[in-house]
């Protein structure tokens, strides 16, 4: 009685959701007949708003220092290495936190680059680098992929606040005075080719380009 | 009385010197006037060298200084930072000095394709110089100008 009974119920089921759907869709494509179209605008208008800076104000909250160290993956490994370098105190107190860096400024490169990121929540629930033997053993794979999005984009986050035209080479000192023109000015090489491992320990670096 | 005026003496003699002693405030170059037993202020770090002109070597075997900063080089079991600018194949685009052939070189005196596992650590030999003044006075003095000091008797 009862394998005759269960088929018949998935059928009321889908059936049902089918009437409500197409009711719905009903409601959707006719024209109200209680507000008028100037309120519905309006509302719309105003809705709009609210669930737009509602959503950018969600993202920008995951743009922080503070919803990137939440999680111990980036606290106990990469936060903890940044704080010893220039980009985390120098004399001027300015700092670069992690975003920074790590997710673009423009609207669409960041969206890109948050539905990216989703893979990393999925790391983190998992626990793929949940202790420090498993983020070393990692390292390699993770910094190439910061390094291959730097060499793409032309080093883009570095040059946020670093631009080669607002450089004053004389106030360099005479290495990186001839580097940067020899290699920068022209083109030949961007910020990341030389620069790799200045804001977080180095993974093993045997293999990469430059590197023994 | 000769041996009480004696022992009188020697008394008064002990006590000058004991007062003497302890009014004398111990001046050192690196220590400076903080007394032995306390733990002066640090003073502050002296700004690295960084003019990336080589200096003269005070006798031929002596490890070349660092002439620039090295600030958060990377020197460990993963990676090298100074060797990607001073291995063989990275002069070309550095300009920088290869580090010595002698650096190939295994305890058996055998040459390797790359830097030897001993000579890696660069800063164990190589450090790099502060600009300060030394507060420990030095008079070395290298081997060419000692040998053209004038010896006695006119001969070199």
């Amino acid at each position: 009685m009862n394998e005759q009974a269960k088929p018949l119920a998935r059928e009321t089921w889908f059936a049902r959701a089918k009437r409500f759907a197409l009711e719905l869709w009903d409601v959707l494509i006719s024209p109200s007949s209680v507000f008028g179209l100037g309120v519905l605008v309006l509302a719309g208008f105003v809705a709009g708003i609210i669930f737009w800076g509602g959503f950018n104000t969600a993202l920008e909250l995951t743009n922080t220092e503070k919803f990137c160290t939440s999680c111990h993956e980036m606290r106990d490994n990469v936060f903890t290495e940044l704080k010893s370098t220039i980009h985390f105190t120098n004399r001027s107190g300015v700092r670069a936190s992690c975003p920074d860096c790590h997710v673009p400024h423009n609207w669409t490169d960041k969206i890109a680059r948050k539905m990216q990121a989703s893979k990393e929540v999925w790391g983190h629930l998992f626990g793929s680098i949940d202790t420090r033997e498993k983020f070393v053993d990692h390292r390699l794979e993770l910094a190439a992929h910061e390094w291959a999005r730097f060499k793409a984009n032309d080093s883009l986050e570095c040059r946020n606040c670093h631009s080669a035209d607002s450089m004053d080479i004389t106030k360099q000192s005479p290495r990186a005075s001839a580097a940067h023109q020899r290699f920068l000015f022209p083109g030949e090489k961007t910020c990341i080719d030389c620069h790799k491992g200045i804001a977080h320990q180095l993974p093993d670096m045997r293999g990469v380009p430059g590197w023994q | 009385m000769t041996s009480a005026l004696r022992t009188l003496l020697v008394v008064a003699v002990l006590l000058v010197a004991a007062g003497s002693l302890a009014a004398q405030t111990l001046n050192f170059g690196l220590r400076g006037a903080t007394p032995l037993n306390d733990e002066g202020p640090a003073p502050p770090m002296a700004p690295t060298r960084n003019t990336a002109e080589r200096e003269a070597r005070n006798y031929p075997e002596q490890p070349p200084v660092i002439p620039h900063s090295i600030d958060g080089y990377q020197v460990d079991i993963r990676g090298n930072k100074c060797l990607s600018c001073h291995a063989r194949a990275r002069t070309a685009e550095s300009q920088a000095p290869m580090v010595s052939i002698t650096h190939f070189m295994d305890r058996d005196g055998q040459f390797l394709a790359s830097v030897s596992p001993r000579r890696f650590f660069c800063t164990e030999c190589h450090v790099p110089q502060s600009v300060t003044n030394p507060p420990v006075s030095n008079d070395f003095v290298d081997i060419d100008t000692m040998l053209s000091r004038e010896a006695p008797g006119g001969r070199r």
